[in-house]
Parts: structure tokens; C-alpha cells; sequence
């Protein structure tokens, strides 16, 4: 075997009292996958930039060894760690629009690696510039090369931010989370970019919070937890005979076809039996909305019923949170009518709309911006209680109620939101718009924020509500495999238009239009038998 | 980006033609007869009085009076003093060099100071950052004319090595323009240092650094030019300012200008005076804003595409 | 821990300045017109700790005596000014697009002159004397304060709990009162807080240009004005009432800026 391009043992890395890496191992070989899976806060991250030396100047790193390219990098200065930085090592960051400097074009992006490694004459420069933006899929490198992150979609600016740093073919390319912020057409493209890379010989070490994604492209796989490898091995192994009990959890932590009717976390189900759908709770006939010239809804209709789930599945810029405003009436539509429970937004007084309010509830995205900041758990539900009508007397035990409901207890009661978990605010979310008794919840992207596991928990939780309490979900999110979970029916929406609906089963399984084909084309599977990178080339 | 600059244009017109009013009113409602409002302190003969009735238009009605002020300024009247016995516009034109070379010269140090301070200082270890910013504490705290006598007691009088009056060398300079530059200097400095800070948290600076470049390359090549965004929105803020500091520091260190020119007109209740240069300092609020916005399009090119 | 001793620091001085401005006589025995024709121009020493003044007047007992009125025009000001530019911000916010047009233009045109500029307009006009100073200043210093309150009610507005409050289904009203004005308050209150050094510093300005108190008032800025022909010859007349002025803004600005951090840590 041809020796590892990077060798890390017993790595530790530590910042302050708190230690985020605790004795990891691994190495990477030429033309090799390797990747790291985790949650937020698990090390993996850490673990990366530590290979650049650029694990921050708090950070105490201590290893038994740091091998790059066969060189120590223990006690390396920081000239020595520029010399390796982008020219042995490329390192590639989630989202090109942040991750690029927005105040210059690309092409000077691309340029500075190779000026600062002296890869080429300086006078050559420009030509390889436009060289390397071809070499990674950019049409029309020229005009490219002078444009500014912002004026390149989503998918070319990832592709220019990766030409930064394969300038000067480094033998390993460290990439850290590179699709998370992308379409999932895009990120498809960008995992065959990546897939090309590697083989060209070069190493790669993907660093990643989706297990699917990794599936499309790891050949070994580490799962990283609190700063420790809980298990390890090849892709297909760790997959599908995980043996570490977290990393099972993982995985059917993850929604999909398959955990349709399935729960997803550890949590035990309630003995309730979902009733079948009643009345029609929305009615949206034909919607309409445009935003200067452009529409962002065209023609949309739909209607959901009590105790059922409506799937909106859609890229961004489909329209799908347009669609959402739509229904709660914050916005009015230019064409088409939202009828609640029969009645319709239009032409209602603000009393009697503030009335209807309370039946059509929304949780969001991101929980935390949706709290008043000065206010506490018991403010915000108290709120939420009296809109509902609750008596003054018997608000405090009906909030404690809600958030047992939730799985929360009165001990949150007094905290501001700053102050919880990511999933705990959802959870306080989904009390609030509870609280009123609404017929409908409207769900925008609502564990989109999430990780894996606690995104199991909260869509559980919905579920077991649902039974419980007979409400209807509008579930909008950009992720197939959740929507495929939590919908009975489901509309797919493309450019403010729905392009198909139906059944979430016969839609997601055996689509109609071509776009949903492309889409469910582009969603990385676990079933490795056949990523999608590997059938594709 | 026409479309930008025609409404900054407009804008410009609105201020310029609120300057005129203020002026205006504050004519009116200063109290007793405009005539010796407009004399102040002086004494003239009948015939320049009958002449200012003329010339404002005062015998008209209000309306009409406000057409004629407004013509006058338009033309590039500003009226006359009859303390100084010279047109406002001549007193200002001779007053406006020195006070713009003292300007000039403390905007420049404020700035190469400010970017210097802040590049060195921003995210460094903890006693460089508490050190600097206590030193900016006590900048921001400090009163321009308080600055101005500490400078002038210790520098010229107790040490000699600066002349306290005047303004004919080079030297004579030297301690107006560290008075002026200092409040200028910490607010900018911790404007930048801020901005900095948060840049250099951003995920395309830890992009560049793992290209292999060097931390002061990152600061230079790519943070600097995103600090500097909200130090330029400070730009016209910062001219009003000087304007203010330059009537304390020019009566101290006994300097012809501008805010000499008008402290002896508000002590004089010269109003003619004062008003004139209310209205040359809006022109110039109004100038430097329209150049901010330039800049703005030469540091930041997602405005020139959004235009 | 080295912020909080500087904090506190600036408390304990914030605490004196305020009672010598309540209470001078319980810090000195002297009245501050008390002239001593003999000891005129006189060193700091044990009976004068900062030296005496041409009129043989203690420049400590002035000093103290001189914190009521200071202080009085910083906080005058500063209050007139956040009630005016609240009232004109909230108006320009919540009172439809007309009345923003017409408030915002008023703003950016008072905004265009030069702050000191203004003040002396408009004491050109009024003639010198506190309450004049007071009014000069916070006539200036009201535009930015209706700026910031419509500028943060908008963004309050805006934001994700608005929305969440409106979709919940409370009425315009209850939002604006109890969800957009409070947190639109919060950071102006710390920011008035650090202006009112602000505006004590540009109310010594006035009154050491010889427009504010008349002499012989023993305000900070007057005794500089006063001393201004003696600095050759007597640095304490210079020094001393000047780190007065300076210590109380330093304290105010510390003070402020702790406040400021607190609010911020608990919204961000």
C-alpha cells in the first residue's frame, strides 16, 4: 500500500478546560475517501482545521503524530504551516457566498493561492486562473473569473470556491461540509465534482453532519462523537452493519421512504391511533403572487384536511414560503383565495381575521427569532394562552400541560430562549402554537436547523400530536426524504408553480414529471450499492 | 446606479434648500426688527438701512421675503456684514484656507492613525486590546478644547517646543492638528476595530488563511477593505465634527479661519455671518455625502450590480 | 474581572460627582465666590489642593460647586432631546408614509448642519445662559435619537417574533405596545445613557467659548473660559477643571457601555 497522504494518531485537541478532540486516529490514502460524521459540537470540524494548523491560537493541540505528506507537523512553525496550506493541503468550506470574499471577483480568489504558493509565473497567473475555473465544470471562465460571489449561483461559486483550492493540486483536499447549503440538484453536482477529484489521486477528507451525503462518496467512514471515533471502518460496513449503538441511532434517525409509519428516535409511542382525515380545514384555490414583476406563486391550489399532513417539497426560490405566508394571510394574494375552515381571508375585518388567526397556527425554521427576546417560556405561552382565551386562573397549569405535551417540564418555565437548546426552543414552538387549539399548523422547514437526531426527535413529537390531538400539518421543507416521512399528500412546486401532486408515496416513488425524477435523482441514498456519483459516471 | 446617484442629487437639493429655510426662520424668529437683527451690534447710517429693506425685501410680505432670500442665496449672495464691512462671501472665501489646510491635515493623520491602530490591535492578546481601548476610552471622553489647552499649557509653554500662537509655519500646525485629529482618531479607531473583528470571524478569512496566507496578508489584502464600509458611512458625521472642534481649537491656538470667523460673529451677533456659514458647511455635509456614495461603489461592488 | 474593577471604579466616581452636584457643602467648607485678593494664583497646596484662580478664589471649592450646574445641562439636554426624537421617531415610524417623508426629510436637513454649528445659531439668536445651551444642544442631538427609534422599530417590526405575534394572533396595537416599543427602547436608554457625556462635553464646549453660564458661575467649562489668559502661568487653572469634565464623561461612558453589554447579552 502506497504510504497515507495524511496520518493522524492519538490526535487531542483542547481549548481551555474544554476538550473537543480526545485521542482520535486515522489516516487518508491517495485516491482514498475518508470521512468524518457527526453532530454539531462532535470535534469533527475541529479535527479538520487542525490539520491545517488553523485550529485557532486558544487551541492546545497534542498528537502522538501529525503526518502531512509524509512531514511531521508537530512543532511547525507558522511560516512552515503556510507553506503546506493550499499547496499539499486544499480546504473547502460550506457555502461559497461567505466562504468567498464578497468584495472581489473570483478569479483573484483563485489567482491568490497560486500567487501566494508562486505555483506558476506571475505572468501565467490569468491563463491558469481560467484553466482551473474549466477544469471544475464553470462555463465561460472568463466572463466568470470577473464576476463577484454574488453575481454566480450557488453551484458555480461552489465550484470557483473549490478551484481555490485545488489551484496548486494539493495531494489532499479537506472539505468541510461542502454541500450543506446547497439545492439538492446542486449538491449532486458538486459531490460528482468532488468524486472526480478523488479520482484524479487525490485524497479527500469529508467532513459532514449527513450520513447520506458521506454514503455517495466515503470509502472509509468515522463517526465522531463529543471528540471521540465511536466506530469506524468502510463505508459499507459502518452503514449497514453499524455496530456502535449511536451509530445506529444515526441512522434511523434518518427520514426516508423507508421510515414511513416508522418512529425515528428512541422515544416511545403513545397508544393512539391516527383518525382518518375529516373536513376540509384549508381550501387555496388557485394563488397568485408576485413580487416586483416577478411570480413567486403561480396558480396554486390544494386543499388539506383535519388530521392529515401536506407535504410542500421545493428548491429554493420555488415559492414555497410565499405559499406559506399565503395561507396564514400575512400576505394577500394578487390572484386566488385561502379559505380557513371555510372562510376566507379576503375582505375580513382585522378583528375577525385576529379571530381566525387562532386556528391556523406556524412554527419556523429558526425558533429563537420567532420569541420576543425580553420575554420568558412561561411569557411566550402565556401569551399564546390568552389569544386562545384561557382564562387568567388557569393559564400557568395549561402551560405546564402544553410543554409536558411537548416533552418539556415546568422547570424551563422561567427561561428565556437564549437559554435553551436548539431542540428545546423548537419544542417551546410547538407549544406555543398549540396553545390556542388551532385546527392547523403551518410547519415551514420546521427542523431544517436541526441535527440528525434531535430533528428525529421533533418530527416524533409531530407525529404523536397529531394522533393525540387530530391537528392538520402544512409541511414545507426542501428535504425529500422528510417530507416523504411526515406527508400523507404532497405537492411539488418549481418556479412558484406546482408541478406535481398526490399521494407522498406515489409521487416520491414513482413520479410523473420530470423535474420530481431529477429531484429524487439528486438525493444522495444511503444504499451504496449504487450512489448516485458512482451511477452517474 | 443612475438611479442612486439622481436620488442622492435630490436629496442633496432637499438639505440644501432646508439649510435656506433654518436660515431663514432663524432670521425671523431671533427677536426685534430684522433690520438690526441683520446689523447686530453696529452702527450705520439711514441710507444702509433703507439699502438691507431693499435688498431682503422686507417692506414685502413674508412669502415674498423668503423668494427673495432664497434668489439671493441661489445667486451666491449671502448678504453682507456690517460688522466686518465685507460681503459674508468674501470673509468666508478669505477664512476657509487655513481652516481647510488644518482639516486636511487632521483627517488625513485621524485616518492613516485610525487603520494603523486598528489592523495592529484587532483580535490581538488580551493587555493590547485593553490597552488600546482605554486609551480610545479616555480619547472619546477628552473635550476638543480641553485636548487643545492640555496641548497648548504643556507643549508651548512648559516645554517650549511648539509655538502657542499663530499660523504661519509648519509647526504652528502641529498641535492644532493632534487636537482636532484625536476625537476623530478614537472613533474611527474603534469603529474599525470592531468591524475588523467581526470580518476577521468570517468564514472567507479562515478560506484565505488556508490558501497558506499570512494573518497580515488577510488583514491587508481582505478584511481592511470590509472595515472600511462603515468607517466611510462616519465620513460626513466626521466633517460636522471638525467644523465643531475647529471654533474651540482655532480661538485657542489664536488661528485665523472659519471657526474664528464665526465665534466672533455669534459673540458679535453678526447673524449675516453666522448663517453664511451654515450654509457653506451644508454644502460641503452635502458634496462629501455624494463623494461617500462613490466611494461606496468603488469599495463594494454588490452595490454596483444591485444599481 | 479587570472590566468590573473599572466599572465599579467609574460607579464610586459617578456617585461623588453626583453628590457634590446634590450636596457641596457637605464635600467643602468654602462658598465658590469666597475671593482671597491675597492668595490670588496660588499653587496646589494643603489649604488649596488645587491651587486658587486670579480672583484668589479655591479652584477645588469651584470645582465641587460646579458639578450641579455641568451636569445639569449633559442631562437636561440628553432628556429633552430622547423625548423630542422619540416623539419624532415614532411618528415617522407608525404614523403612515407622509408623515415619514415629511419627519425624515426635517431630520436629515438638521443633520446636515454641523453639530456645534447649529448650537451657536441658535444661540446667536436666544443669547448665552444654560437653559439656552441646554436647548441649543438637544435641538442638534434630537435628530439622531428619531432616527435610531424609527430605524429600530422598523427592524423590530420586521422580525420573526412580529410576524409569530401577528400569526398568533394578537392586534396591532398589543404588538406595538408590547413587543415592538419595548425592544425598541431598551438600546436607545443605554445609548442616552453614554450621550449624556456627550452632551456635557458640548455643553462645557459652549460655555468655555463664553456662551453658556455667565461668570462668575463656577460651571466646569466657564472656569476654563475664565482662566484662559493664566494657563502660561498657573497650568493648575487649565488642568483641573478639565479632568473633572473628563473624569465624569470617562465614568458615564464606562457606566454606559457595561449597561450596554448587559442588554445586548441578554437579547442577542
Amino acid at each position: 500500500m502506497t504510504e497515507p497522504v495524511v496520518e493522524v494518531t492519538d490526535l487531542h485537541v483542547s481549548f481551555g478546560t474544554l476538550e473537543a478532540v480526545r485521542g482520535i486516529s486515522f489516516a487518508v490514502h491517495p485516491g482514498e475517501c475518508v470521512a468524518i460524521v457527526g453532530e454539531s459540537g462532535s470535534g469533527k470540524s475541529v479535527t479538520a482545521r487542525t490539520l491545517l494548523g488553523l485550529a485557532g491560537e486558544e487551541a492546545r493541540v497534542r498528537a502522538g503524530a501529525l503526518r502531512v505528506d509524509g512531514v511531521d507537523t508537530s512543532g511547525f512553525s507558522e511560516r512552515q504551516w503556510r507553506s503546506i496550506r493550499g499547496r499539499r493541503i486544499g480546504f473547502v468550506l460550506q457555502d461559497a457566498l461567505v466562504s468567498l470574499d464578497s468584495l472581489r471577483p473570483v478569479g483573484k480568489e483563485i489567482a491568490e493561492t497560486l500567487r501566494l504558493h508562486r505555483a506558476v509565473p506571475r505572468a501565467a497567473i490569468p491563463g491558469r486562473v481560467l484553466e482551473l475555473l474549466e477544469e471544475v465544470g464553470v462555463p465561460e471562465p472568463e466572463q466568470r473569473a470577473r464576476q463577484y460571489p454574488h453575481e454566480l449561483s450557488g453551484g458555480l461559486r461552489q465550484r470557483a470556491l473549490i478551484a481555490s483550492a485545488i489551484a496548486c493540486h494539493p495531494r489532499l483536499l479537506i472539505a468541510d461540509e461542502p454541500t450543506t447549503a446547497l439545492d439538492v440538484t446542486v449538491q449532486a453536482q458538486i459531490l460528482r465534482l468532488l468524486a472526480e477529484r478523488r479520482r484524479g489521486g487525490t485524497a479527500l477528507l469529508l467532513i459532514s453532519h449527513d450520513l447520506a451525503v458521506v454514503a455517495e462518496l466515503a470509502d472509509r467512514i468515522l463517526v465522531m462523537k463529543d471528540g471521540v471515533v465511536v466506530e469506524s471502518g468502510p463505508a459499507d460496513q459502518v452503514l449497514r452493519e453499524p455496530e456502535h449503538p449511536y451509530t445506529r441511532g444515526l441512522l434511523a434517525a434518518i427520514p426516508t421512504e423507508e421510515s414511513k409509519g416508522a418512529r425515528l428516535s428512541a422515544t416511545t409511542a403513545p397508544e393512539v391511533r391516527r383518525a382518518p382525515p375529516g373536513e376540509v380545514v384549508i381550501e387555496a384555490r388557485d394563488l397568485a403572487k408576485s413580487f416586483k414583476g416577478r411570480a413567486a406563486v403561480d396558480g396554486v391550489s390544494f386543499e388539506l384536511r383535519a388530521g392529515e399532513t401536506l407535504g410542500i417539497v421545493g428548491e429554493s426560490g420555488s415559492g414555497k414560503t410565499t405559499t406559506a405566508r399565503l395561507v396564514l394571510g400575512l400576505l394577500a394574494p394578487d390572484r386566488g383565495s385561502v379559505e380557513i375552515d371555510g372562510q376566507p381571508w379576503a375582505g375580513l375585518t382585522a378583528r375577525r381575521k385576529r379571530e381566525l388567526r387562532r386556528h391556523i397556527q406556524v412554527i419556523y425554521q429558526d425558533p429563537l427569532s420567532s420569541f420576543d427576546p425580553r420575554f420568558s417560556v412561561r411569557r411566550i405561552l402565556d401569551e399564546a394562552l390568552d389569544v386562545g382565551g384561557e382564562p387568567r386562573a388557569t393559564r400557568r397549569d395549561r402551560a405546564v400541560e402544553l410543554l409536558e405535551q411537548v416533552g418539556l417540564d415546568a422547570s424551563v418555565l422561567e427561561r428565556r430562549p437564549l437559554r435553551l437548546s436548539g431542540g428545546q426552543r423548537q419544542r417551546v414552538a410547538i407549544a406555543r402554537a398549540l396553545a390556542p387549539r388551532p385546527r392547523v399548523i403551518v410547519c415551514d422547514e420546521p427542523v431544517s436547523a436541526l441535527d440528525v437526531s434531535i430533528q428525529a426527535q421533533v418530527l416524533d413529537l409531530l407525529t404523536d400530536l397529531q394522533a393525540e390531538l387530530g391537528v392538520a400539518y402544512l409541511f414545507i421543507s426542501h428535504h425529500l426524504g422528510v417530507v416523504h416521512h411526515v406527508s400523507d399528500r404532497v405537492l411539488v412546486m418549481k418556479d412558484g408553480r406546482v408541478v406535481e401532486s398526490g399521494d407522498v408515496r406515489q409521487v416520491l416513488t414513482a413520479p410523473a414529471a420530470g423535474y420530481t425524477r431529477e429531484l429524487l435523482a439528486a438525493v444522495p441514498r444511503l444504499d451504496t450499492t449504487a450512489p448516485l456519483v458512482r451511477r452517474a459516471s | 446606479m443612475i438611479r442612486r446617484i439622481l436620488t442622492r442629487i435630490g436629496t442633496s437639493v432637499l438639505v440644501l434648500w432646508g439649510a435656506v429655510t433654518v436660515s431663514f426662520t432663524a432670521l425671523h424668529l431671533t427677536p426685534g426688527n430684522v433690520v438690526d437683527v441683520l446689523i447686530g451690534s453696529s452702527i450705520v447710517t439711514p441710507e444702509v438701512r433703507a439699502q438691507i429693506i431693499a435688498d431682503y425685501g422686507l417692506d414685502a410680505p413674508l412669502p415674498v421675503q423668503y423668494a427673495t432670500y432664497l434668489g439671493r442665496v441661489l445667486r451666491g449672495d449671502l448678504g453682507q456684514s456690517y460688522q466686518l464691512h465685507e460681503s459674508v462671501a468674501t470673509a468666508i472665501g478669505t477664512q476657509l484656507g487655513p481652516s481647510i489646510q488644518l482639516a486636511g491635515a487632521a483627517l488625513l493623520v485621524a485616518v492613516v492613525a485610525a487603520t494603523t491602530l486598528a489592523l495592529l490591535t484587532a483580535r490581538r492578546k488580551r493587555w493590547i486590546r485593553g490597552l488600546s481601548s482605554g486609551l480610545e476610552l479616555i480619547g472619546v471622553s477628552i473635550p476638543t478644547f480641553w485636548a487643545a489647552i492640555l496641548l497648548l499649557t504643556v507643549f508651548s509653554f512648559q516645554l517650549g517646543w511648539f509655538p502657542a500662537v499663530g499660523d504661519d509655519s509648519g509647526s504652528s500646525l502641529v498641535l492644532p492638528v493632534i487636537a482636532v485629529a484625536i476625537p476623530i482618531t478614537t472613533m474611527l479607531t474603534q469603529l474599525m476595530r470592531e468591524s475588523l473583528e467581526l470580518t476577521l470571524e468570517e468564514p472567507f478569512v479562515l478560506t484565505a488563511r488556508s490558501r497558506g496566507m499570512s494573518d497580515l496578508g488577510v488583514r491587508l489584502r481582505h478584511a481592511l477593505r470590509h472595515a472600511l464600509v462603515p468607517a466611510v458611512t462616519l465620513l460626513g458625521w466626521v466633517i460636522g465634527l471638525m467644523v465643531g472642534s475647529m471654533v474651540a481649537v482655532e480661538q485657542i491656538f489664536s488661528r485665523q479661519g472659519i471657526g474664528q470667523l464665526t465665534l466672533t460673529a455669534v459673540s458679535g451677533k453678526d447673524l449675516p455671518v453666522v448663517m453664511g456659514v451654515v450654509l457653506v458647511t451644508a454644502l460641503l455635509y452635502v458634496v462629501v455625502n455624494i463623494l461617500i456614495d462613490l466611494l461606496y461603489l468603488v469599495i463594494d461592488p454588490r452595490l454596483r450590480s444591485a444599481a | 474581572m479587570k472590566a468590573r474593577v473599572g466599572v465599579g471604579a467609574a460607579s464610586v466616581t459617578l456617585a461623588l460627582i453626583t453628590l457634590a452636584a446634590l450636596a457641596p457643602a457637605l464635600l467643602v467648607d468654602g462658598t465658590p465666590d469666597q475671593a482671597d485678593a491675597l492668595a490670588a494664583l496660588e499653587g496646589p497646596s494643603a489649604d488649596h489642593l488645587f491651587g486658587t484662580d486670579a480672583n484668589g478664589r479655591d479652584v477645588f471649592t469651584r470645582i465641587v460647586y460646579g458639578a450641579a450646574p455641568s451636569l445639569l445641562a449633559g442631562l437636561g439636554a440628553t432628556a429633552l432631546a430622547v423625548a423630542v426624537g422619540t416623539a419624532l421617531g415614532l411618528l415617522a415610524a407608525l404614523g403612515g408614509r407622509a408623515l415619514d417623508e415629511i419627519v425624515m426629510r426635517l431630520v436629515e436637513v438638521v443633520l446636515a448642519l454641523p453639530t456645534l454649528l447649529l448650537a451657536l445659531l441658535v444661540i446667536t439668536i436666544t443669547g448665552p445662559g444654560t437653559v439656552n445651551v441646554i436647548l441649543a444642544i438637544a435641538l442638534y442631538t434630537a435628530p439622531s435619537y428619531a432616527r435610531l427609534v424609527r430605524a429600530q422599530t422598523m427592524v423590530i417590526r420586521r422580525a420573526g417574533f412580529v410576524e409569530a405575534a401577528t400569526s398568533l394572533g394578537l392586534g396591532q396595537g398589543r404588538i406595538i405596545l408590547r413587543h415592538v416599543l419595548p425592544n425598541a427602547f431598551a438600546p436607545l436608554l443605554v445609548l442616552a445613557t453614554i450621550e449624556v457625556g456627550t452632551a456635557l462635553v458640548a455643553a462645557a464646549s459652549l460655555s468655555y467659548l463664553g456662551l453658556g453660564p455667565q461668570p462668575p458661575a463656577p460651571e466646569w467649562g466657564a472656569m476654563l473660559s475664565g482662566g484662559r489668559d493664566y494657563f502660561s502661568v498657573a497650568w493648575w487653572i487649565a488642568i483641573f477643571p478639565g479632568v473633572a469634565i473628563t473624569l465624569t464623561v470617562l465614568s458615564i461612558t464606562v457606566v454606559g457601555r457595561h449597561l450596554q453589554r448587559l442588554v445586548e447579552g441578554r437579547t442577542s
